[in-house]
């Protein structure tokens, strides 16, 4: 089967949700380009949107119309050619209209997993629950009309795992998109022992028309993007513990941390942010589905588990605003860390002045994540900012230190143990997926 | 045309050219309209010649205010400018980007006809109220619709990226190119100079190498031109009263502090048929010679000069169309600095189209005021000192592909 005619009839699982959305909306436009191209004209292409929520749904359309048009906007020359035969699409307003026309009427939104038994490829982005996944799985392979491939979004589970418990033989790869899909430039391909060649190699043709940046990682739990986040995270919160009485307690050590992993160490967000970006229900969910599979390490925070019963869950409203979590935000900044003991929000202000007398004088040289990402100078700006740090005493120099030494382990240790097959491919998923300004393995701050 | 009795210029006015480069621009928050921009110029004369009471007539020129702003019939906000108009005649005039162009010859024509003593003519454009991609369309109504299927997205660009090819074809891609690049230079340089100016808050230190090195790209824009070649999306308006000389005393404004029109002419090419030649403006050819031939003088004689360049090669070719520089030549002529604000022959001295900003209905009028301000002193620090043996000014407004062109000269009152 060729790669389009492979793509005429495509489900999208979870379509509604923050992953599935995205997913729905590259494929829908990737489907009906494919739609427009001569040799296709007169073919029916289907991507099935299917979600639990009707509500969802109703907005994910919503959500389509929007962006392709912003998608549609920023074609328009290529647009103009292949319609270049419709004598009644004039204007670039005609054009434009027709496009997203096209674009919808590939996408049916419905609640019933019905329609997937007659879709050559199954985009999986529903809640991250190994049984889950299995059950909608075996469910779909054993009805399908057409012996479908299995595309899963997991950001931890073994791929392995769901091929053999739902007796996919081999007919499924991961194909983890970077939150939100169609901005973020990285999908990691994961490919099980079992995975059938035409199945990768599909996967990777798919990922590269979608100008994707794409790296394989093994078939281990959590595979690079959150074999790092999560360990960098366990690190954040128990070194906020650890440090509890040096900085006068959790509340202050949180702050602490946070702004090593940011401001020291010059990340896009601070640790307990990112935290509560990808949320706290899921972050202490991914880590419960990755510990099983780790040996020598329990990969478990009694902190978040904590947090979740308490009902401070972090993740993103539907407009991409931040939910309160670790820290309660204000117009995106965080203002207030949550006192997991006295369940309550303790001000930023109230604390900040100590806990950076204790951290000590920062780098004079040091310049915020976002002027020193995007300058052309990074190398060099880099360079001047941690040669600067590693002379420095202070006890936020020494924590930075550590905290990037712990990164480099963490690093080396994916490689170490086959989950990344190189270093560059580790700090290309967190240069890309996590946009931080340099990778993970490192020299600075010896 | 040579008038038959004397016609002034006087009082002119611009507002801000609004758009992307002016700090105070944001796209995502709702801005002032059309009525805004019509009240600000038309008051910033009225201001200047003693009210509404001394306007005889209104004539406002536009171009698309009726896709842009969903608004026609635009005299009727003649007398929202001020109740003095009320009842008076009022019209609008349009020529795509010649509209100014059309507002000024409109109001030099009632003058001669002696239906008005001062007319206040206006140009207005309020753009920013859709996205470029979208506006493109809108101004592809410059051209002849039935060739905007086989025309580019950006069809206008498109349409000049073709006469930049064929420029490139014939004398050289490099050669050209670093012509466009200087054009692109000066007007930001003038630019700088004028407060109003939409390219004033630029701060590149080297405009020249910034537009060289910028490739053209097809893939996402047209072949032959760069972003920098064009001019930019404009919000904006200007005005300037028109009088007799019986108007002038009116006002009580002395000659001297007016311009007087020396000769105006109006050509119109068929927007149906394409140009003969890419690399020729056959159309301000004609207009500018014949207004040069009719006040008795050679393009040599001009002191300065407002083209209309919507796109650096545009200003390139009226250069040659004018006869200041033979065919193919125009891209040295201005990269040697003859065009340049300390050159011999300052062109766009508050920065043009590209610079100061293309308002598209209001460009014509700006060029007028530009001129009255030079010929008057009035330029601030965008003034350049006028050489007595070459009193006069030029403005020169084109509509669509060379298709609707308004040239004028000037000289100072005496």
């Amino acid at each position: 089967m060729k790669y389009e005619e492979r793509l005429q009839n495509v489900t999208v699982l979870g379509a509604a949700g923050k992953m599935g959305s995205g997913i729905l909306l590259l494929t829908a436009v990737e489907m009906a380009d494919l739609s427009l191209m001569p040799e296709n004209k007169g073919k029916i292409f289907v991507l099935n949107a299917v979600d639990v929520s009707d509500e969802a749904l109703h907005g994910l359309m919503g959500y389509l119309r929007t962006q392709v048009r912003k998608i549609a906007e920023k074609k328009t020359v290529l647009l103009r050619k292949l319609y270049a035969d419709r004598a009644d699409l004039i204007e670039n307003f005609d054009v434009i209209d027709e496009y997203i026309f096209d674009v919808m009427n590939i996408v049916r939104p419905v609640n019933a997993l019905e329609v997937a038994y007659n879709s050559n490829i199954i985009f999986e982005a529903i809640k991250e629950d190994p049984a889950l996944k299995v059950k909608i799985f075996s469910q779909i392979k054993e009805n399908s009309n057409v012996n479908p491939w299995f595309f899963t979004n997991t950001s931890s589970i073994p791929i392995h795992e769901i091929d053999e418990k739902a007796n996919l033989d081999g007919q499924v790869i991961g194909f983890h998109f970077y939150n939100p899909p169609a901005v973020q430039k990285l999908v990691e391909l994961i490919r099980a022992e079992n995975t059938l060649d035409e199945v990768y190699d599909f996967a990777l043709t798919y990922a590269k028309r979608l100008r994707k940046v794409v790296v394989s990682s093994n078939d281990f739990a959590g595979f690079i993007g959150n074999g790092h986040f999560m360990r960098d995270a366990l690190y954040g919160i128990q070194q906020a513990v650890k440090m509890a009485d040096n900085f006068g307690g959790f509340v202050q050590g949180v702050y602490a941390f946070n702004k090593i992993s940011q401001d020291y160490l010059i990340r896009p967000m601070g640790i307990f942010q990112l935290i509560d970006y990808v949320g706290v229900e899921v972050c202490s969910y991914i880590m419960s589905v990755m510990n099983p599979y780790l040996e020598n390490e329990d990969l478990h925070s009694d902190i978040l588990d904590t947090m979740v019963e308490q009902g401070v869950m972090g993740g993103q409203y539907s407009s991409g605003a931040q939910k309160d979590g670790f820290l309660k935000y204000e117009k995106g900044r965080p203002v207030a860390i949550w006192d997991v003991e006295n369940k309550k929000y303790v001000n930023i202000t109230d604390i900040a002045a100590q806990v950076d007398a204790k951290l000590g004088e920062m780098p004079t040289s040091i310049k915020p994540w976002k002027a020193v990402n995007f300058s052309k100078k990074k190398a060099a700006i880099l360079e001047t900012i941690f040669t600067e740090m590693s002379q420095m005493d202070t006890l936020g120099a020494q924590l930075a230190k550590a905290y990037n030494q712990r990164s480099n382990d963490i690093g080396n240790l994916l490689v170490d143990s086959h989950v990344a097959n190189s270093t560059e491919d580790v700090n290309t998923v967190m240069l890309t997926g996590f946009f931080h300004a340099y990778g993970p393995i490192n020299d600075y701050l010896k | 045309m040579i008038p038959h009795k004397k016609v002034y210029m006087y009082g002119g006015y611009n507002t801000i050219s609004m758009g992307t480069g002016r700090k105070e621009f944001n796209p995502k928050k709702e801005r002032p309209g059309l009525e805004h921009y019509i009240k600000e110029a038309g008051q910033g004369v009225l201001k200047q010649i003693g009210g509404a009471g001394n306007v005889d007539e209104g004539v406002i020129g536009n171009f698309m205010a009726a896709r842009f702003n969903n608004q026609a019939n635009l005299p009727g906000f003649l007398p929202m400018i001020d109740e003095g108009l009320s009842m008076k005649y009022g019209t609008s005039v349009e020529g795509a980007c010649g509209s100014g162009g059309l507002s000024l010859q409109t109001g030099i024509r009632n003058v001669l006809a002696g239906t008005s003593e001062i007319t206040l003519s206006l140009g207005v454009e309020v753009q920013n109220t859709m996205k470029a991609i979208y506006g493109a369309d809108v101004l592809a109504g410059a051209g002849w619709f039935k060739k905007r299927k086989e025309g580019h997205a950006y069809f206008f660009p498109g349409q000049f990226s073709d006469r930049a090819g064929a420029y490139f074809e014939k004398y050289g891609k490099e050669y050209a190119r670093k012509g466009m690049s200087r054009w692109y230079a000066n007007a930001i340089e003038n630019a700088r100079l004028d407060p109003t100016a939409q390219e004033y808050h630029n701060t590149n230190p080297n405009p020249y190498e910034t537009c060289l090195k910028m490739e053209p790209n097809g893939k996402f824009f047209v072949d032959n031109l760069n972003v920098l070649d064009c001019s930019k999306v404009s919000d904006g308006a200007s005005g300037i009263a028109i009088c007799s000389e019986e108007g002038l005393k009116r006002i009580g404004v002395d000659k001297s502090e007016a311009v007087e029109v020396v000769s105006f002419v109006h050509s119109v090419r068929d927007i149906t048929k394409d140009p003969t030649d890419l690399t020729e403006l056959e159309a301000i050819k004609y207009a500018s010679r014949k207004a040069l031939k009719e006040a008795g003088i050679k393009a040599q004689d001009l002191g300065t000069i407002e083209v209309h360049d919507c796109f650096s090669i545009a200003g390139i070719l009226v250069m040659e169309a004018l006869g200041l520089v033979e065919k193919g030549k125009g891209a040295q002529f201005v990269s040697d600095g003859n065009t340049a604000r300390d050159g011999k022959y300052p062109t766009n001295t508050t920065g043009g189209l590209i610079g100061w900003g293309h308002p598209t209905g209001g460009t014509g009028v700006h060029q007028a005021v530009t001129i009255w301000q030079q010929l008057t002193n009035r330029a601030g620090d965008a003034q350049i000192k006028m050489v007595d043996d070459r009193p006069y000014g030029m403005t020169i407004n084109m509509g669509g592909d060379d298709v609707t062109i308004s040239a004028i000269i000037y000289k100072r009152g005496e």
